[in-house]
């Protein structure tokens, strides 16, 4: 108590109010903390998704370039047979670049024309040629397609690059920024929305890249994941909490589901590269093996919630059923499993929500090739969304962050619903007993 | 006929058996009392058709690949037969890619056996189909000449019933003997090629070592302090940002927020915990690490784009709801007498909860670090992308550091040998990093539960 000793000729009531004053003031101070706190943490989540939303938005559109394009006769089909397969093998390069060159004369020299080349994506060729297969008529005339920009004039477009500064410095020269203006100037620019990455598979240009493959991976492998881990986790909820004996067997199961469920991600991915991949020789990269090394992360959250929500169910409904003859299991299977399903899916949608965003096991199993083509089977090899948020985050292009971001919206999307559907499934089927 | 289509035909026979037991049951019930209901009959006839089939086809999966392997040996050329056995694998995968006409380039060496290939996997395909559906007929047949009146069919389907409910329990420990078996081999492996003294104690870590005999590169270090260091320098910092703010937000939510605010306050701070760590990863490497260095070049300090206090924060971030939501749970369960106690002596909140609460919840708040530390240091994605890779054994957060993670992600990533003491060294730390993370769960839940105790 020396701290607060009334100094002499100072009254003992006027000390006893300062002190009184320094003790609320530490309360407040105490307070602030607390709720400076909670501000610093929600900030940071606010500046997260700030950040993600302002880099992810840009890429729901994409620029286009309007061109006349002439198609030439003479470089579709030179020979007039009209045959769908001389249309689909022909010089669109050529066709794109001659239309690029009609409404830009000014570029002539190599360099300026393979600048010029740029500003028109390598699918432009892909779409021009689809526009002839699509109308074969389009032979011989001149007609104004849409066609995707280069990935740097399309963040141009947006204002993500620097138009000012020193020219080395920059991704466009003035001369390709002067052009682009011109275009834009002409009404020859336009921003449509970017279905393509929604549609398209991976890609080394990132205004060609989309997620449909990764989405397609990830619901093979949570398919995987579900088919495995769900049944298995119930019957061994339902075993643990309604049959099990309490022996030291029973308690060593639950000693390892608890562990399991507390063992870093990374080690399952080492069991499933030493077991599955090198043991069994099941194939790499495949979102069979993602579900399977999956599976056995999900399963101790199914079957903990699981437990729980059998746990709530009360032992007058057991004893009812088993007081008109119902065996054990019919009791279970009738009457107690029925009751607790929504709880068991209000955790198992969690596990699965959790399994979504798990990216470091699958890297083990080699889950990070490049992979273009979207899977068709569970075996195929495959990448599964936050693999291919990984994959975007390391290129170097620029365009490729803002990809990464609207992928990570796209994944993000998807556990807000499952969370949202387990938060009403709980609501809707809750019951206090 | 493909394995979709086979299992298919079994599931269709199966309901069918189903319906044949059934229908036997109900036909005896007309004059004679049964032992169960007729579901139990048609249960137990369609697990007579079903289970040895099934069996049996699993069986057959796992012994054709290599019956057909061996087989398809002696068709190679001679001087393939003699290979060695991870040469021979990839001669044979080269067999079936021709066998499946997806080969890039002809090797007419191997056409006999790529012929051989395709006419075994035909017999196989055609034979396996062939008997398990025979075991299935065969399973019905039998099933349906057991039920009579008085079989127990419940009993006997209740009995299987509960035999796949315990396997179904043994998953988990499966799951475990898998890891610790998996790591441990590996383990041994790597520890004949390094000794364990030089891996615990080591001061260097470059595990680039030459995968060819004649590859020039480096042999390799493997001491794995700089790693740890790495490891626990990051886990460090993320402490320093989770406890403080986790434990500070946990007592605003538990004692001073009304329930409106802690309803919303507690699920959004769980949204934290929800964000998958390629989020943060990306977070950290594309807005929190720039960030920093543009900060240290306008103070004059020196920091890395990949700096170990960039990835430590963001994964301080992460963890604050594993400190605060655990914490609110322990501080909740303090004794409401205890602070009236408090109270009727004269003491402000934060004196209660400083002097009285606190404390008394310092076991489960204990708990609840450790808990969070043995995140922390299993965590992946934010170090693998924010972190850096190079292992410099220094002190300083502002420089690139790397992980136990990190260096388990690295060395297993892309096209390996896989008996390299490279690969192995993985495992080995992978080990590490199960033990450690089991220790700290272990002694979390410990320290939780005894704390438990003590007001129960």
């Amino acid at each position: 108590m020396s701290k607060w000793a009334a100094p002499t000729g100072v009254s003992l009531a006027d000390c006893a109010q300062a002190r009184l004053r320094g003790r609320y003031r530490a309360e407040r101070r105490f307070r602030y903390c607390g709720i400076a706190a909670i501000c610093l943490a929600l900030g940071m989540l606010g500046v997260l998704f700030a950040t993600i939303l302002a880099q992810g938005l840009p890429v729901l559109t994409q620029t286009q370039i309007g061109l006349d394009v002439a198609f030439a006769p003479g470089i579709l089909d030179p020979d007039g047979t009209g045959e769908a397969e001389t249309l689909a093998r022909a010089d669109y390069r050529k066709l794109a670049r001659n239309a690029l060159r009609t409404v830009i004369p000014e570029a002539s020299g190599r360099r300026d024309k393979r600048a010029l080349a740029k500003m028109l994506s390598i699918g432009a060729e892909e779409e021009l040629r689809d526009a002839v297969l699509a109308d074969p008529t389009l032979v011989g005339q001149t007609k104004r397609i849409w066609l995707t920009a280069g990935a740097d004039f399309d963040a141009l477009n947006k204002g993500t690059i620097a138009r000012t500064g020193a020219e080395s410095d920059r991704r466009l020269s003035d001369k390709q920024i002067a052009w682009f203006d011109a275009l834009d100037a002409n009404g020859q620019v336009r921003r449509a929305f970017n279905s393509r990455f929604f549609t398209a598979g991976d890609s080394r240009e990132p205004e060609l890249a989309g997620v449909l493959g990764a989405v397609v991976g990830t619901l093979y492998a949570l398919a995987i994941t579900l088919l495995l881990a769900f049944p298995l986790g119930v019957m061994a909820a339902v075993y643990l909490e309604e049959f099990a004996p309490k022996n030291r067997w029973t308690g060593i199961v639950e000693v390892n589901i608890n562990n399991l469920a507390a063992v870093p991600s990374i080690v399952f991915g080492l069991l499933g590269l030493a077991v599955f991949l090198n043991f069994f020789g099941l194939p790499r990269s495949a979102p069979l093996v993602g579900g399977m090394v999956l599976a056995l992360m999900t399963l101790p959250t199914i079957i903990i919630a699981a437990r729980a929500s059998l746990k709530a169910v009360p032992p007058s409904i057991r004893e009812a059923a088993l007081g008109i003859g119902a065996s054990p299991m019919q009791t279970v299977t009738h009457h107690v499993l029925p009751l607790a399903m929504p709880g068991i899916l209000t955790g198992t949608i969690i596990g699965m929500a959790r399994a979504l965003g798990e990216t470091a096991p699958l890297l083990m199993i080699g889950m990070v090739a490049f992979i273009a083509d979207i899977p068709s089977r569970v075996t195929d090899p495959a990448s599964v969304l936050p693999v291919q948020v990984f994959l975007w985050a390391d290129a170097p292009e620029r365009a490729f962050a803002e990809r990464t971001a609207a992928a990570i919206l796209v994944l993000l999307t998807v556990l807000v619903a499952m969370n949202l559907s387990a938060v009403i499934l709980r609501k809707k089927f809750e019951r206090r007993w | 006929m493909n394995l979709l289509t086979l299992t298919t035909a079994l599931l269709v026979l199966a309901a069918l058996a189903y319906r044949v037991g059934q229908r036997r049951a109900l036909r005896l019930r007309t004059d004679q009392r049964l032992a169960a209901l007729p579901s139990h009959y048609g249960a137990y006839v369609a697990l007579w058709c079903g289970l040895p089939a099934a069996a049996l086809l699993v069986l057959w999966l796992i012994g054709e690949s290599q019956i057909v392997r061996l087989l398809v040996v002696g068709a190679l050329p001679a001087e393939s037969q003699g290979l060695a056995p991870a040469q021979l694998d990839l001669v044979l995968d080269e067999v079936a890619r021709i066998a499946a006409g997806t080969n890039l380039f002809e090797d007419d060496s191997l056409a006999a056996a790529a012929a051989r290939y395709s006419a075994l996997r035909g017999i196989s395909d055609l034979a396996k189909a062939v008997v398990v559906m025979a075991a299935a007929v065969a399973g019905l047949v039998a099933g349906q000449h057991l039920v009579v009146a008085r079989l127990r069919a419940r009993d006997a389907v209740e009995r299987l019933v509960r035999g796949a409910l315990m396997a179904a329990s043994t998953m988990a420990i499966l799951g475990t003997i898998g890891i610790v078996a998996s790591m441990l081999l590996e383990t041994i492996r790597f520890f004949q090629q390094v000794s364990p003294l030089a891996f615990f104690t080591g001061l260097e870590w470059s595990p680039q070592t030459a995968i060819r005999a004649d590859q020039v590169g480096s042999s390799g270090a493997f001491g794995a302090i700089p790693v740890f260091a790495g490891t626990a320098m990051i886990t460090l910092i993320a402490m320093i940002v989770a406890v403080p703010i986790g434990l500070m937000a946990a007592i605003h939510t538990a004692e001073y927020a009304s329930p409106r605010a802690r309803a919303i306050i507690k699920p959004l701070l769980e949204v934290l915990a929800g964000i998958p760590t390629v989020v943060y990863g990306f977070f950290a490497a594309l807005t929190v690490g720039p960030t920093l260095r543009r900060l240290g070049d306008t103070i004059g300090l020196d920091v890395a784009s990949e700096s170990a206090l960039a990835a430590g924060l963001v994964m301080g971030v992460m963890i604050i709801p594993f400190v605060s939501s655990l914490s609110d749970d322990v501080i909740n369960a303090v004794p409401q007498a205890l602070r009236d106690g408090a109270y009727a002596l004269g003491s402000t909140q934060s004196e209660v909860i400083v002097r009285v609460v606190l404390p008394a919840a310092l076991h489960g708040i204990v708990g609840a670090v450790l808990l969070a530390v043995s995140r922390a240091i299993g965590e992946t994605m934010i170090v693998v992308m924010a972190a850096g890779l190079a292992a410099n054994l220094s002190a300083n957060p502002l420089q690139a550091t790397t992980t136990v993670t990190v260096q388990i992600a690295t060395l297993l990533v892309g096209d390996q040998v896989f008996d390299s003491a490279k690969t192995l060294a993985a495992f080995a730390l992978g080990m590490v990093l199960f033990m450690a993370t089991l220790g700290l769960n272990i002694i979390a839940l410990r320290v939780v539960t005894r704390y438990r105790q003590a007001y129960e």
